[in-house]
């Protein structure tokens, strides 16, 4: 059943890549603009899963990680053009420390108390930035001199390769045992404790690698579009946004959260048409999912699995 | 194995306070490799605050833990699980998403970052734990899919895994068949002949007493004996915590309340209720006639609790329960107060925020401001404590003075039929008294209709005029109090 489950799994994945590497050759460049975008967001939501589907905390702030990898990332090209490389790998690193700071209310306090905790980040870092206008641009927004291409198909194949390569390393790392030590301390931290281990340890770890990802994804995302504004990288909406398409794909699956996020902004494009009304026609989907499928999109294929 | 008989846990001194209360008082005793000990108390004694404090999950306020010359007071408890103590829960709360196997290998795993890959061997070591625990057929099925039984095994399969010197297990038995239980206590001997040093913690002596070697009892957070299984049973200070002094005084009301002839206020026929796999309550029989004072005594785990909480609607279960001769099925837990039947919990479930005076309100607000007025004067009168502490905060009072606020915001909902969830609960002896009286008073005075759910024999019976005993989810005995201690006292303590 086991190996069942992991193939159906393989063929979702497997028959999504072959689509998606296809892709440009049929699709407009504007479409092509759209899921290079859809794919950094899928990493958003894969590592907010690892925090939320794993370890058991509800992060509502991934935005602040997001946040300070990408406004680190931009700032350093602006103040000095290193090279980009570096720029993107500071602004992983600069997410990592955010990650702790993060992680230290969650090993202090319990559920909606650390779930505030995260908001409240949000609204520090989106209120720095706007203080220190003069460093980050402020509510206008940052603009790099760099970018990482012009081309519309080298971007996205960046993104996609991107998406591929983390979703890779954090659904190993989700199925390891790291990963099952990690369930056990987020599902019942004294029974894990009782088991001898060091449940804290597990926790920290886990904010560092989703930090790590979340920042990493926003420094790269900053370099595609060329800017980084509050409203488009940090705003609460965007870190519900990231949310949603965690629940909506199927949490605790690292890939379901990924293709949920890219169904999400596909959504949105699809239902332009409808104007005003495509934000509320989604969010009604999204509400229907955590409502009566909780086990999210792709829960619901396993499930169907399970029975089979 | 590697258990060695050398093992050689100290306890002393162990004391556990959270604010005013405490839990464990200056608690002592050594527990040696190939030996078992029954660490045994009514609910509320402080037995699982003790084994809490072995195990590290809480912190002790003063005291020592010391394994074989390490001492472990204030340790985290995974430092104390790999000092070599193991924890077998009561309530098993498996990864369901993994398999039963891959459950027992999580216990199998180091404690360590980046072994991301287990070693081969664990997959083999898994398996044979789960043979050993009698898992084989279900090794490969998920938890949910699963009888309880299966789940206590699983959880002392996980126990096994990390090969502790010392063992602490939480209620062996809890809603365990006789059958299973005889193969746990095989399996729990076993621990005791691989050398290993074994706690069990339980609620009564008689449970455990074909397995332990000796027994220490707790009552209020204090030691209150130490010896072989029957020599605690014959132990005066436990008797009097289990069954009451001597013998039990017995208050008949000035009218005594038979009515056997007309149809009973409260009628529950062949009640059962499951909790996922557990039985809680089989096949309950009881009624209660109006004006009647009836107690329901049973340790802790027997299903009061359960009972209640299907006759208040708040659980599912099958079977009939009847109330002015009305069915009671579908009706939910607010229908079925407003018609009359109030509880207070177990739990009091008190308003914490909220004032005395803004408790009782509460429970007085369906009726005119008269008439609330009335009753909440009444109560006063009752419970005269509430009267001088009317602008305190509820989760301020004493342990007592909040029970007594339950019971007068109930009261003041004017019920046809009162329930009492182990009112005694964690109180001490004269506070004990004081409610004792309140109920004596209430029940000479007042047509009142109580139910009662009680451990406390001693609380339980001077007040009943009828008594039932409920023993592993089942009426074993009904009869008047009179007759309790000859009839149903043996192997109740």
């Amino acid at each position: 059943m086991q190996a069942l489950l992991r193939s159906r799994l393989f063929w979702v994945a497997a028959i999504f890549l072959v689509a998606a590497s296809f892709l440009p050759l049929w699709v407009s460049g504007y479409i092509l603009g759209l899921l290079t975008i859809a794919y950094y967001f899928g990493v958003f939501s894969m590592s907010w899963d690892l925090l939320f589907g794993y370890a058991g905390e509800v992060n509502f702030g991934p935005t602040f990680l997001i946040g300070i990898g990408a406004y680190t990332a931009g700032i350093l090209d602006n103040l000095y053009q290193p090279p980009l490389a570096l720029c993107i790998a500071a602004g992983a690193v600069a997410a990592v420390i955010g990650g702790v700071v993060l992680a230290l209310p969650a090993l202090r306090v319990r559920g909606p108390y650390f779930g505030l905790t995260t908001v409240v980040a949000v609204l520090i870092l989106q209120n720095l930035i706007v203080v220190f206008a003069g460093l980050t641009g402020g509510e206008i927004g940052l603009t790099v001199p760099d970018i990482l291409s012009i081309d519309a198909g080298t971007n996205y194949y960046i993104a996609l390769g991107f998406m591929v390569v983390s979703g890779l390393i954090l659904f190993a790392l989700a199925n390891s045992s790291f990963g099952l030590i990690l369930q056990a301390g987020g599902q019942d931290p004294v029974e894990a404790g009782a088991l001898g281990f060091n449940v804290a340890k597990y926790k920290l770890a886990a904010f560092i690698v989703s930090a790590f990802f979340s920042g990493l994804a926003g420094a790269l995302l900053v370099f595609y579009m060329g800017t980084a504004s509050v409203g488009t990288l940090i705003d609460v909406a965007v870190g519900v946004q990231v949310i949603i398409g965690a629940i909506l794909g199927g949490r605790r699956t690292i890939v379901g959260p990924a293709l949920g996020a890219i169904f999400l902004i596909a959504a949105g494009e699809l239902l332009r048409p409808l104007g005003e009304l495509s934000t509320f026609v989604v969010s009604l989907v999204a509400l229907g999912v955590v409502l009566f499928v909780p086990g999210g999109l792709l829960g619901l294929l396993l499930r169907e699995e399970r029975h089979a | 194995m590697t258990g060695t008989s050398s093992t050689h846990l100290a306890v002393r001194g162990l004391t556990k306070r959270f604010g005013g209360l405490v839990a464990a008082k200056e608690i002592g005793f050594d527990l040696k490799g190939g030996e078992i000990l029954g660490l045994i108390g009514p609910n509320g004694s402080g037995k699982s605050t003790v084994m809490k404090l072995i195990m590290g999950i809480e912190r002790p306020t003063a005291g020592s833990v010391d394994l074989d010359g390490v001492e472990m007071a204030g340790w985290p408890s995974y430092k104390v699980a790999r000092n070599g103590v193991g924890l077998v829960f009561q309530h098993s709360r498996p990864l369901h998403r993994q398999t039963m196997l891959e459950n027992i290998k999580l216990a199998l795993l180091p404690d360590s970052l980046f072994k991301l890959i287990p070693d081969p061997s664990i997959d083999r070591r898994a398996r044979e734990i789960g043979e050993r625990v009698g898992l084989g057929p279900v090794l490969d099925r998920r938890p949910g899919t699963l009888p309880f039984a299966d789940l206590r095994r699983l959880e002392l399969a996980k126990a096994i895994a990390r090969d502790p010197k010392v063992v602490l297990v939480d209620e062996p038995f809890a809603g365990l068949t006789s059958q299973e239980v005889a193969v746990f206590s095989d399996l729990i001997r076993s621990f005791r002949d691989e050398g290993k040093a074994v706690l069990l913690v339980d609620h009564n002596v008689k449970s455990v007493s074909a397995l332990v070697d000796r027994v220490f009892a707790m009552y209020l957070g204090e030691r209150i004996a130490e010896g072989s299984a029957e020599s605690v049973m014959r132990d005066e200070t436990v008797r009097r915590v289990y069954l009451g002094a001597g013998s039990i005084e017995i208050a008949s009301r000035p009218e005594p309340a038979a009515r056997e002839g007309a149809a009973p206020l409260l009628s529950v026929e062949g009640a059962s209720v499951l909790y996922g796999k557990a039985q809680a309550l089989q096949q309950v029989s009881i009624h209660v006639n109006q004006g009647e004072f009836v107690s329901v005594v049973g340790l802790n785990g027997a299903g009061k609790t359960t009972l209640f909480n299907a006759i208040s609607g708040l659980v599912p279960y099958s079977g009939r329960i009847r109330f002015n001769g009305e069915d009671l099925t579908g009706r939910s837990a607010a229908a079925i107060a407003r018609a009359g039947i109030v509880q207070c919990p177990e739990t009091r479930e008190l308003f914490g925020d909220m004032t005395v005076r803004e408790n009782l309100d509460l429970g007085g607000q369906h009726m005119p401001r008269q008439e609330s007025e009335k009753q909440l004067a009444w109560l006063f009168e009752l419970f005269p404590i509430l009267k001088s502490r009317q602008g305190q905060l509820a989760r301020t009072l004493s342990g007592g003075e909040q029970q007594m606020l339950t019971i007068a915001r109930a009261l003041m909902m004017k019920p046809k039929l009162l329930i009492l969830d182990e009112p005694t609960l964690g109180l001490a002896p004269i506070i004990l008294e004081l409610l004792s009286k309140a109920l004596e008073t209430l029940r000479q005075t007042t047509p009142i209709t109580v139910l009662l759910g009680e451990q406390n024999v001693t609380f339980a019976l001077p007040h009943a005029d009828r008594v039932y005993v409920l023993n592993h989810a089942r009426i074993t005995w009904e009869g008047p109090p009179e007759r309790f201690a000859a009839e149903a006292g043996e192997g109740y303590i």
